[in-house]
């Protein structure tokens, strides 16, 4: 086999890693805590988590088990399969996931593990392995209305192109990072810096991108945004349209007009809709965007990260004259809000119809508090995405298409460290996972480069027969606890976050 | 990093963990609070203690030591000279009886154990009994007797071991003197220069173990029946000289789905096994 058809592998887990270079061994000391043991190359320390990899001190994940009286957060190592003064522990109390579970290649060898386990009197099979994703990548989606690049540009991280914005969703902008493209398609230098950004991403660590012709925007799943150095509190409450709809209740009979600044959607209340029905005056507003229907005003201004996701610091500069035939007069009141109630500024209309700045009255305080209220934290979203559809398959099943048949046919779930796996409808099994929801640093990576992640199939044993499953390398879940597997038995548990398969989420 | 407390969610159990060190707690409800209280400030300086006579706790022949957990360690390890061991074979039992002991002071405490990784220290007012799992099966230990420990070692656990066993669990008097003789028993169960078994010196495993170039076990291949039960008769037999000199109530020991009892008269008869 050559390099190149090495790296071109068509499936998930079709290509052996090739082995990493060989590293000068070197023994380090550890300060995690007092102990300070001195570890070699590829050992672990006296608490099994911390490991030298390579000259570095790193986190190590056994084999990591469920345990549902485990509180969230918290670890127990080395785990028990009894308990003391009171026997063994329940089989539905208990998952063992794949991480740290290892790999077996080539995959016509049964996964690592395949635990039986009774629940409420039916057999049910799990099977277990760690899959090397040639084809994976992530989509993250931040909470923030800045203008973080136009769709289409591409994300960099360390200068290396790494994926591209996406179309973008309602509060939300969007990424897609990775793909076989940037992993194995591009430079090496490319291939490497995707792969461990794509990794830290879904072991939650923080991620610097850049947008070509955009921002900046440190990435960390579960945190807020960092743009262009600034931390993102809150996501928009809706578009500015909705805004209005949302709130002109709360500011009929306290000021004359309103205008919520948005780059996607401006409202304005007299003209809105939900200004009609409250039967609210004309004012002689004039809004320099492109109008869409009444009260609702497209582009207008430029994307950025002023007020509203606008380029804009000072709002007048979207208005036109007022219009004293349609009510403009002086002294009429107008209050501008953005969509997250962060920018806020009120005027009114002097002499000659130009609006002037006054000191913000504490009648319209609670409103533009309501707006912030209603807006929820702005966070980053992780969703790992890859395809588990290769030859990893035969290490389930003797005929691997049966494990996809019974994958969409619901009756195998298909879960990444425990947490509940989406799988894409069609054909191959496509799935997409929130990190969040999975134990801690889940995720690896072999050189070829490719990310190395968890993945668990349950089923009924009877199913599993019949799709062909190694039924005769399954083991008890106590014997797994007991004896470990062919690359150790050190264990841990930790919290679930998900209910454990088979049970599902509702 | 410093020590943590923490409730797990069944309401009733306490785990504490600081850096190797992961302990799991009971006490009685009536009793709970106060003893995890004292429980929790004992632990807070546990590992400092230990850290600071570490090297001469990797001695087989350390000077008289300071630290409270220190010297039960060194206690326990004491009755098997000249047999090479260290104070820290007993390490994990001995941090067990020191928080037991910190939990038994408060007044009123009927029951309660400390589980540090699967070496555990039980305390029982009169009239009280508890029930072990162990590989091969259930043991349960009333407060009449002297026993007061029960500990685990074998190569495939978190420490290292000369020997080949799966697994030796121990009763004793305290968890430390558990812990020290599951050590030395499951070095026993060996059968020396066999082929199947391989071993690495225990500092190229880590760098500071206190078995320094030793041959500790890392795998173990295939064994035939007569050979297991060789190596099992030779951890029995040190098993029993233990029990014949009062060091160890009962022990347990298995290697490839086999298991031996020693000294099991001494305590209630175990259940079968069901794995």
């Amino acid at each position: 086999m050559t390099d190149q058809a090495h790296d071109n592998r068509a499936d998930t887990g079709d290509g052996l890693p090739p082995p990493g270079p060989r590293v000068r061994a070197e023994k380090i000391r550890c300060d995690a805590c007092p102990v300070m043991c001195y570890i070699a190359e590829g050992k672990a320390g006296a608490c099994d988590r911390y490991a030298n990899e390579g000259g570095r001190i790193v986190r190590c994940d056994p084999i990591t088990i469920l345990d549902r009286r485990i509180a969230a957060g918290d670890e127990v190592r080395p785990f028990l399969n009894q308990d003391w003064d009171g026997g063994l522990i329940a089989d539905r109390d208990l998952f063992v996931t794949a991480v740290g579970a290892g790999t077996t290649y080539p995959d016509y060898k049964p996964a690592p593990f395949i635990v039986s386990r009774e629940i409420e009197g039916v057999d049910f099979v799990t099977v277990v392995t760690e899959a090397i994703y040639s084809y994976c990548g992530v989509k993250v989606k931040i909470d923030t209305d800045r203008h973080l690049g136009a769709e289409g540009s591409v994300v960099r991280a360390e200068g290396e192109a790494v994926g591209l914005v996406i179309t973008s969703e309602y509060g939300s902008q969007m990424l897609s990072l990775g793909g076989v493209d940037h992993l194995t398609g591009g430079s090496k230098a490319e291939g490497r810096v995707t792969c461990d950004t794509l990794m830290n991403l879904c072991n939650r660590e923080a991620v610097e991108l850049s947008i070509d012709g955009g921002a900046t925007v440190v990435v960390q799943a579960g945190r807020a945004p960092v743009v262009d150095g600034k931390q993102e509190e809150r996501m928009r409450v809706g578009c500015g349209s909705a805004t209005i709809g949302m709130f002109a209740v709360q500011w009929q009979g306290l000021v004359d007009e309103v205008v919520v600044v948005d780059d996607h959607i401006t409202g304005v209340v007299s003209e809105h809709q939900a200004g009609k029905v409250l039967d609210w005056p004309d004012t002689g507003i004039r809004i320099k965007g492109r109008r869409s229907t009444p009260g609702r005003y497209f582009q207008v201004a430029n994307p950025g990260l002023g007020w509203g996701g606008t380029d804009i610091a000072d709002p007048l500069t979207i208005l036109g004259d007022w219009r004293p035939e349609k009510g403009a007069r002086p002294g009429l009141s107008l209050l501008m809000v953005s969509t997250t109630g962060e920018h806020a500024a009120y005027y009114e209309l002097d002499d000659d119809l130009k609006p002037v700045e006054k000191p913000f009255p504490e009648r319209l305080r609670p409103s533009v508090e309501l707006i912030g209220e209603n807006c929820e934290p702005a966070l980053c979203t992780v969703m790992f995405t890859g395809g588990a559809g290769g030859s990893l398959r035969a290490g389930v099943t003797k005929n691997p298409v049966r494990l996809t048949r019974s994958v969409h046919g619901l009756k195998t779930r298909v879960t990444c460290g425990g947490a509940p796996a989406w799988v894409w409808p069609g054909g191959g099994i496509t799935l997409m996972v929130d990190v969040t929801r999975m134990p801690a640093n889940s995720f690896g990576y072999v050189p070829t480069p490719a990310l190395v992640a968890p993945l668990e199939f349950t089923l009924r044993r009877e199913d599993y027969r019949a799709l062909g499953g190694h039924d005769a390398a399954v083991r008890s879940l106590a014997d797994i606890l007991a004896k470990g597997g062919e690359y150790g038995g050190e264990l841990r548990a930790v919290a679930p976050v998900a209910p454990l398969p088979p049970e599902e989420e509702r | 990093m410093g020590a943590a407390a923490r409730l797990l969610p069944d309401g009733q159990r306490l785990h504490l963990q600081h850096g190797p060190i992961d302990l799991i707690l009971w006490a009685d409800p009536a009793a709970r609070a106060g003893a995890y209280a004292r429980a929790e400030a004992r632990f807070a300086t546990v590992l400092e203690e230990l850290v600071a006579e570490l090297a001469d706790l990797r001695r087989p022949d350390p000077p008289p030591l300071k630290g409270a957990v220190a010297r039960r360690m060194q206690r326990a390890v004491a009755p098997f000279a000249p047999v090479f061991i260290t104070p820290m074979a007993a390490v994990a039992g001995a941090v067990a009886d020191e928080i037991l002991a910190a939990m038994a002071a408060e007044p009123g405490l009927v029951k309660a154990h400390a589980n540090n990784g699967g070496d555990v220290a039980f305390h029982l007012a009169p009239g009280e009994c508890v029930t072990a799992a162990m590989a091969g099966g259930q043991v349960t230990i009333s407060a009449d007797a002297p026993w007061r420990g029960v500990a685990t070692s074998g190569w495939r656990g978190r420490s290292h071991s000369l020997g080949i066993a799966d697994a030796v669990t121990v009763v004793a008097a305290s968890a430390a003197a558990a812990d020290a003789a599951a050590t030395l028993i499951a070095n026993a169960v060996d059968l020396p220069g066999h082929p199947a078994i391989s071993r690495r010196p225990a500092t190229e495993l880590a760098p500071d173990s206190d078995l320094g170039e030793r041959p500790v076990t890392v795998a173990v291949g295939p064994l035939t029946d007569e050979e297991a039960n060789a190596a099992l008769d030779r951890g029995a037999a040190a098993a029993a000289a233990m029990r014949a000199r009062g060091l160890i109530g009962a022990a347990c020991l298995s290697l490839n789905d086999r298991t031996r009892l020693v000294g099991s008269e001494a305590l209630a008869e175990p259940e079968p096994s069901h794995a």
